[in-house]
């Protein structure tokens, strides 16, 4: 294909990618340097109160926002260098919690504890993605062919779900005297309030984005347990290669293909985790990267935005992906250059 | 390989088995609950025994139930309507396509659409703009081919909207008549006039008021416009890169698919933080626009004014199909990849150009994949909920982000049982969408990972 022709036909998506991705990026790295703040002007406000003999007046000193024509706040902005940065990060806290080893307190930074479970939710899931999602392929494989579409029916619900709603359904389970409390209750005979927990939430939400992915990596794998090479498997058996012998050599190293894909394909996904903390209602126990943003970004009593917040830790998100993209990247590139 | 040699140990073979059903359970069950809870009324919704939540008592008592007949039948008639398509819809389709009658129906819809539009809005820039675009639609449907060819497509979307309208009636009115005569004609004969008393509780007040008290069909149209205007315009242009990226070899379509990659993995509160400000003051940056000359006349036929970008579905349509772009991209072009470069050289040689060669002789063999990557689009803008919940406001807000109201005000119990219901309806559509569309959901997923 030439190149004019190729540009007509991919052009409109590269150009809808430039303008709505790669301008916002750029966009947010300007915005992370930075800060725009209210214009104040003190003005001396005289207020008089009815009295007797005379009226009593206090005259105070009050700060004002400073309006333009339109009866707008004026806004100032101007370049703070890393300032936003600190501000999220706080790295004096963070020195002085090394020194002192109360690492406690690093964990009372928003930064760190979105941080510290984004990436204990990212590589606790995936194993646990990888092997149900193998284990269930290998069943289904297993399974008379009457079932197998009914057990991939069901099973593509929960992946299918809306996040969201996923989530809150398995929270209506746990909350208060929800049906899964109570069997929790009935065997081990005493009151409990789950969602009271942190870790119990932790690892509510960890189950729910397991039950989320595992049918994706279920479908990947057992798709590609069809075109294991039979005639490889034989001769496996008749070495007297062992069930788990032949799982392990066999048919392990002709999905490791599919297995990278779903563990980038995790990575990704998991490393923006967000709606689960949206469902678990859990902002006061456990955030995530992704949702430390959208709280910076939320308006806050008197409607103001923190933007230049949300675009620090944007920015620092961002660095995090590249750092787990980076090893797929530079295969590529050598894949490519071969 | 002999059957007998494959043969597994009973212990395996019943571990295995337990496990699936196990699964099975368990990927259905939070479902299945939910949709339970929805039609009770909250004392037992919320009850502490799990067969008082399914029975329902109190729901019996108060609202009536269903009975074991009712059960029967309807489950019967469920199923007919679930298979009847399969027995009868390929004749229906070739009657609607060979005849042409798709012509005669859809150009009334279509002059009927443009009248309201007129009568509701008069001539601005949209009403033109849509008029344009649903003629270019319905001449694509109905006028496009070869003459004596047969409009399939408009076939089939003929006989999916009369099928789904017959057995909506058909579940409104015919069944409950239907029912009532079953269960007074059984509950005339001694000893099984059991089978007609009603032994399940169910009520479906809370699905009236989330609908109708709580005007949840205002966020229902918010979302059909949202996910309709993505899917769309997201295949429209993915299709196009997707042909361009399969057929080329390039470095630079190389760097663009890895570019994508790297694009697909972006959190997207990253994408927002760069989008709210210019979103908010919008109306003063694109100012000097409206005030060129020329081109300032023809924006002005859409508003007087630059709109304020924020709270607009329009805007939300384009940062969706921006960002579902990579990933609607990687699929359409593992899927063109399937399709052999011969079939191009093909037309070329017949002298079509390659413009002429995607739209006559790919295209038509592409519907599978496209028909695929749209479902992905369509559940992408369907289950979206940080995209719609920082960039409209609470006056067209979409489903997923609405149901937030409802814990806001979570005091009373019929308030969260209201929020059940609320999230079985945003759920309903999905699981019908996995009954129409396993084949095409699970050939989606492995297209991106198998093909390569």
């Amino acid at each position: 294909m030439r190149r004019k022709t190729f540009w007509k036909f991919v052009g409109p998506s590269v150009a809808l990618m430039l303008f709505f991705i790669a301008a916002p990026l750029v966009a947010v790295l300007w915005q992370s340097f930075f800060l725009s703040v209210p214009v104040v002007q003190s003005v001396e406000v005289e207020t008089c109160s009815p009295g007797f003999p005379s009226q009593t007046c206090v005259t105070e000193l009050k700060s004002r926002p400073v309006l333009d024509e339109n009866g707008r706040p004026v806004t100032n902005t101007a370049f703070v260098g890393l300032q936003l940065y600190n501000a999220v990060v706080q790295p004096e806290t963070v020195w002085q919690a090394l020194k002192t080893g109360d690492y406690e307190a690093i964990l009372r930074i928003d930064f760190w504890r979105a941080l510290r479970f984004t990436l204990t939710f990212t590589f606790v899931t995936l194993p646990l993605v990888l092997s149900i999602g193998l284990a269930i392929a290998l069943a289904v494989n297993n399974a008379a062919p009457k079932v197998r579409g009914p057990v991939i029916f069901v099973s593509l619900l929960p992946y299918i779900i809306t996040p969201v709603i996923g989530g809150i359904s398995i929270y209506w389970l746990f909350v208060g005297d929800g049906i899964a409390t109570r069997l929790i209750e009935a065997v081990i005979d005493r009151n409990i309030a789950v969602m009271t927990m942190g870790w119990a939430v932790e690892a509510l939400m960890m189950f729910y984005r397991v039950w989320h992915v595992a049918p994706f990596a279920f479908v990947i794998f057992y798709a590609g347990l069809q075109g294991v090479n039979r005639d490889t498997l034989e001769s496996a058996m008749i070495d007297g290669a062992s069930r788990f012998e032949r799982l392990r050599y066999v048919i392990i190293p002709h999905l490791m293909p599919l297995i990278i894909f779903v563990t980038l394909i995790h990575l990704m996904d998991s490393y923006r985790v967000f709606e689960e903390v949206v469902a678990f209602n859990a902002q006061s126990q456990r955030i995530s990267l992704q949702w430390l943003t959208y709280d910076f970004l939320q308006p806050d009593d008197s409607g103001n935005r923190s933007i230049g917040r949300a675009s620090a830790s944007s920015i620092l998100t961002m660095i995090g992906i590249v750092i787990i993209l980076f090893p797929v990247l530079r295969r590529t590139w050598r894949d490519h250059k071969s | 390989m002999s059957d007998a040699a494959i043969r597994q140990p009973l212990g395996l073979r019943l571990a295995s088995t337990g496990f699936l059903v196990f699964w099975s359970l368990l990927a259905c069950f939070p479902l299945f609950w939910i949709v339970v809870m929805s039609f009770k009324v909250p004392l037992d919704a919320f009850a502490d025994d799990a067969l008082q939540v399914i029975f329902g008592p109190v729901t019996r008592e108060q609202r009536g139930g269903i009975s074991i007949s009712d059960l029967i039948f309807g489950a019967l008639l469920a199923y007919g309507i679930y298979k009847v398509p399969g027995l009868f819809a390929k004749p229906a389709v070739e009657r609607l396509s060979a005849g042409r009658w798709g012509r005669f129906v859809i150009v009334p819809v279509y002059l009927a659409a443009v009248a309201f539009m007129l009568d509701a809005y008069w001539i601005t820039g949209f009403t033109v703009l849509a008029a344009v675009a649903g003629a270019a639609l319905v001449w694509f449907l109905a006028f496009a081919d070869e003459p004596g060819e047969d409009s399939v497509v408009l076939g089939y979307l003929l006989a999916t909207t009369i099928y789904l309208a017959l057995a909506a009636a058909l579940a409104w009115y015919a069944i409950p008549f239907i029912l009532s005569v079953v269960r007074s004609v059984l509950s005339a004969v001694p000893l099984i006039d059991m089978l007609a008393m009603p032994v399940i509780g169910v009520t479906g007040e809370h699905y009236e008021s989330v609908w109708v008290g709580r005007e949840f069909y205002r966020n229902f149209f918010n979302t059909l416009l949202v996910t309709a205007g993505v899917t769309t315009v997201s295949l429209t242009v993915g299709t196009l890169a997707g042909y361009g990226l399969a057929r080329s070899s390039s470095n630079l379509a190389f760097w663009l698919l890895i570019l994508a990659l790297v694009f697909r993995a972006l959190p997207h509160s990253v994408l927002v933080t760069g989008y709210l400000p210019p979103f908010i003051s919008s109306r003063a940056i694109l100012q000097p626009l409206w005030d060129m000359p020329v081109l300032g006349w023809v924006l002005g036929l859409f508003s007087a004014n630059p709109p304020t970008l924020y709270g607009q579905p329009y805007a939300v349509i384009a940062v969706l199909v921006s960002i579902n772009q990579p990933f609607t991209i990687w699929m359409l072009r593992s899927f063109f990849k399937s399709i052999p470069t011969e079939l191009d050289e093909a037309a070329r040689v017949d002298g079509c150009s390659d413009f002429e060669a995607f739209r006559k002789v790919i295209m038509p063999v592409m519907w599978p994949g496209v028909i695929t990557t749209g479902l992905f689009s369509f559940l992408l803008a369907y289950n979206d909920y940080l995209i719609c919940s920082l960039l409209l406001n609470s006056q067209n807000q979409t489903m997923v982000p609405a149901i937030t109201q409802f814990f806001d005000s979570e005091t009373t119990s019929t308030d969260q049982v209201q929020a059940v219901a609320a999230a079985v309806s945003i759920t309903a559509p999905l699981f019908l969408l996995v009954l129409a569309f396993q084949k095409q959901i699970v050939s989606g997923l492995t297209a991106g990972a198998v093909k390569g």
